[in-house]
């Protein structure tokens, strides 16, 4: 029986060399320890001059046995190793685990709740996006672009400091509620944060997406072509651009989304100008999630269980799933009925999205490859959890 | 007392005294006299390098830093001015590391190569009437072939090193910068086809009533900017600082250079960036001479006030903000798509340019008196 999985020695055999005056394929490692791999991603790119032939991701660099390491801890502990998952994205990582639990154990959530978590979700949505986009120009050359990126982070990152006291790492969406209650003026602060980054969104169109350089790198380079998205199982901004309108917050409604009017934005060509406009255009409609429900927060407690008990979930299988900025993530518990998990699984989006670099990058050149894998907004933790 | 008699009445002063001029006047009538002012040239360069090292590289950081909205270095000295010197200190001490593989000689000579074009591209510019080490006839043409130089310093820093991220970065950068200097060549030649001399202080000399860049009948203009692009891309600078790319070739060419050779090509990479002004500013924008509008006596009377050397040194430093303005604002070009520009844009453009500006020479097909 012959082995289907090939290790990376029988890939990786040198190309042999065509002879006297042709040009010879090579091997280059990208990464683990590179500009563009963010943390510690390894590409190992296959050459022809500076044209890409092949492209072989090799994550696991950053693995540190999360699914296992949540196999001894209960449910509310779980959470705070979430957030070390997509640490941009940590508040949804929170809510995937805490609503998995919740169908699980059947906990109803009261609508304040819901609307905090929305309002905090969107928030780290907008944070999240701001950030790659100053990274994405950092990757392309323009360094400007990340300072100013982490400047209005930085003013989102005070509202959670406030509120959960932590700016990267929050652990504050638990199963049943919310860690703490949002301060009185939390509000007001919002509403500042958005008429601010209502401006900080049109100041990064003018920065960024009008340079023609810019549009040069980006328009029609590394299309992904909708089936080949599906197929790959690509979800959140890179398959939206692709042109399949599917997003959680729209296809499946949880949280308060239902309560909010607002669009999923849709490329067209699924080129990495696409990947960058939608997630330009998902900034906007994050804000204007939030400035329909920040009015209205209903009364009502943030936490509906009791806090310091343990939550025991049915003997069974459970899947739940929230749409974070890269994507879909989602839980999967097989409870035999205790207070731990007998095997949790994350089906993280970034582990998905990084595999279409191997479809899309081929053909293109290595500075084409740095376009693509920062549209793509990868973060590597989650690759590898 | 002669020195200070020039540097007073330069307005009038056409007459150039180079320190090389004035050595070899000196040489028949007290050897020590001209033997003092080759090692004052010397020394001059060499002082000039190194000021020239730390004052750009405070200004490329405070100049990032208020781009940036943040303040640039602040810690060491006031507002950070000895922060370069700090830095150089680092770069001093720290250990050399060359790779175990690497082609050790070609590796070594690499860094020297490299500052070794730009310093020597020095001695050659019009600093003022009196500041010049020395006026060579067919000054552009030298200064054209020794910055050429420079490509072979990248070249082999690239090819020395044995890795292949440096392979890629060398490479890129023997295709940009012979390609580009195409460009700057043939918009080099406009204004020497005005101004019917090579040597750089007769360029100079031939701007009094005006500058090249708005005299040359939109001629200049064009070659202005052309030439300010191209040698945008012959300095290895954002946008064309493909062979450097740190976030694509993790540093390019200079991956596997530390310590005092990395300051090395760091240091050539600024000063050539000074020297690009430098010419430019003596080709286009009239060098040392102060800004003369003909038949306006008591105007041109207030500009000649400033010194030749400070309106030199304002103008190349206006470009040398130019050219740090484009690192902090755009992207970076692709390989492929910098070649179009220059082969299939730019080249074109100069070549046209060129003609014109020949056709309006020879024809004498002046709007205004040239």
């Amino acid at each position: 029986m012959t082995a289907i999985v090939r290790t990376l020695d029988e890939i990786l055999i040198a190309p042999a060399h065509p002879g006297r005056g042709a040009t010879q394929e090579y091997f280059l490692n990208m990464g683990p320890q590179h500009p563009i791999a963010h943390g510690s991603l390894r590409v190992i790119l296959l050459l022809d001059g500076e044209t890409i032939r092949k492209v072989i991701p090799v994550p696991g660099y950053v693995h540190r046995g999360i699914e296992k390491m949540c196999e001894h801890l209960n449910y509310r502990q779980i959470i705070h190793l979430t957030d070390r998952m997509d640490y941009l994205s940590a508040l949804m990582n929170n809510w995937a685990v805490a609503r998995t639990v919740e169908k699980a154990a059947g906990i109803e959530i009261n609508d304040r709740i819901e609307s905090i978590r929305t309002i905090m979700a969107e928030l780290q949505r907008i944070q999240s996006h701001a950030l790659w986009w100053g990274v994405l120009g950092m990757d392309l050359g323009a360094f400007t672009a990340f300072l100013y990126s982490f400047r209005d982070r930085e003013i989102i990152g005070e509202i959670f400091e406030e509120t959960i006291g932590a700016r990267l790492t929050m652990n504050y969406i638990q199963p049943g509620g919310v860690m703490y209650d949002i301060t009185p003026d939390f509000t007001a602060k919002v509403k500042k944060v958005l008429a601010y980054m209502k401006r900080m969104v049109e100041e990064y169109d003018t920065l960024l997406s009008g340079n023609v350089i810019l549009q040069e790198r980006l328009r029609g380079v590394g299309i992904l072509s909708e089936k080949r998205a599906v197929s790959l199982g690509c979800t959140g901004p890179v398959l939206r651009a692709a042109g399949l309108a599917y997003d959680l917050r729209k296809v499946e409604p949880y949280g308060a989304y239902e309560k909010a009017q607002f669009d999923v934005v849709v490329g067209t060509t699924g080129d990495c100008w696409d990947r960058y406009y939608v997630r330009i255009e998902e900034m906007r409609q994050s804000i204007r999630i939030i400035e329909q429900l920040i009015d209205d927060i209903p009364a009502g407690p943030t936490m509906v269980t009791k806090f310091n008990t343990k939550i025991k979930l049915p003997v069974g299988r459970y899947y739940n799933h929230v749409e974070t900025a890269r994507g879909v993530l989602g839980v999967f518990i097989y409870s035999d009925g205790g207070d731990k998990p007998y095997r949790l699984h994350f089906r993280s989006p970034s582990f998905n999205n990084m595999w279409a670099i191997t479809k899309i990058a081929p053909g293109w050149r290595i500075a084409d490859m740095i376009a693509i894998q920062s549209s793509l907004d990868l973060v590597i933790p989650d690759i590898d959890r | 007392m002669d020195l200070i008699y020039t540097m007073t009445t330069s307005a009038a002063a056409t007459d150039v005294i180079t320190l090389a001029d004035r050595a070899s006047a000196a040489v028949d009538t007290n050897i020590w006299l001209s033997i003092l002012y080759m090692v004052l040239a010397l020394v001059s360069i060499g002082a000039l390098t190194a000021v020239l090292g730390i004052v750009l590289i405070y200004a490329e950081r405070k100049i990032a830093g208020h781009f940036q909205c943040r303040l640039g270095p602040m810690r060491v000295g006031p507002h950070g001015i000895l922060q370069t010197v700090a830095d150089t200190l680092k770069l001093l001490l720290k250990e050399d590391v060359v790779p175990a593989s690497a082609d050790k000689a070609m590796h070594f000579a690499a860094p020297l190569m490299s500052l070794m074009a730009t310093v020597l591209v020095l001695g050659v510019i019009p600093y003022s009437p009196i500041l010049q080490v020395t006026d060579v006839n067919i000054g552009i043409l030298y200064v054209t072939a020794v910055s050429g130089l420079g490509v072979m310093g990248i070249l082999l820093g690239g090819w020395s090193s044995n890795n292949k991220w440096s392979l890629v970065g060398g490479m890129r950068a023997a295709a940009q910068m012979i390609s580009y200097e195409i460009s700057a060549t043939l918009s080099v030649l406009v204004m020497v086809l005005f101004a019917s001399t090579l040597s750089l202080n007769g360029i100079v000399q031939s701007q009094e009533s005006g500058w090249w860049i708005w005299r040359a009948h939109g001629t200049g203009l064009v070659a202005f900017v052309i030439f300010i692009i191209a040698s945008t891309a012959e300095i290895n600078r954002t946008p064309f600082d493909i062979p450097e790319g740190e976030s694509e070739l993790t540093g390019g060419f200079h991956t596997e250079y530390s310590g005092l050779r990395f300051a090395f090509f760091f240091l050539s990479e600024f000063i050539n960036m000074f020297a690009a002004s430098a010419i430019a500013a003596t080709l286009f924008l009239g060098g040392w001479m102060p800004f003369y509008i003909e038949g306006f006596e008591t105007f041109n009377k207030i500009t000649s006030l400033l010194p030749p050397t400070l309106w030199f040194l304002g103008k190349t430093a206006f470009l040398i903000f130019i050219f740090m303005w484009f690192r902090w604002t755009f992207p970076r070009l692709r390989v492929d798509q910098l070649m179009r520009l220059e082969w299939k844009i730019l080249l074109p453009i100069g070549f046209i340019n060129l003609i014109a500006a020949a056709v309006i020479v020879l024809t004498k097909f002046y709007f205004f008196p040239v």
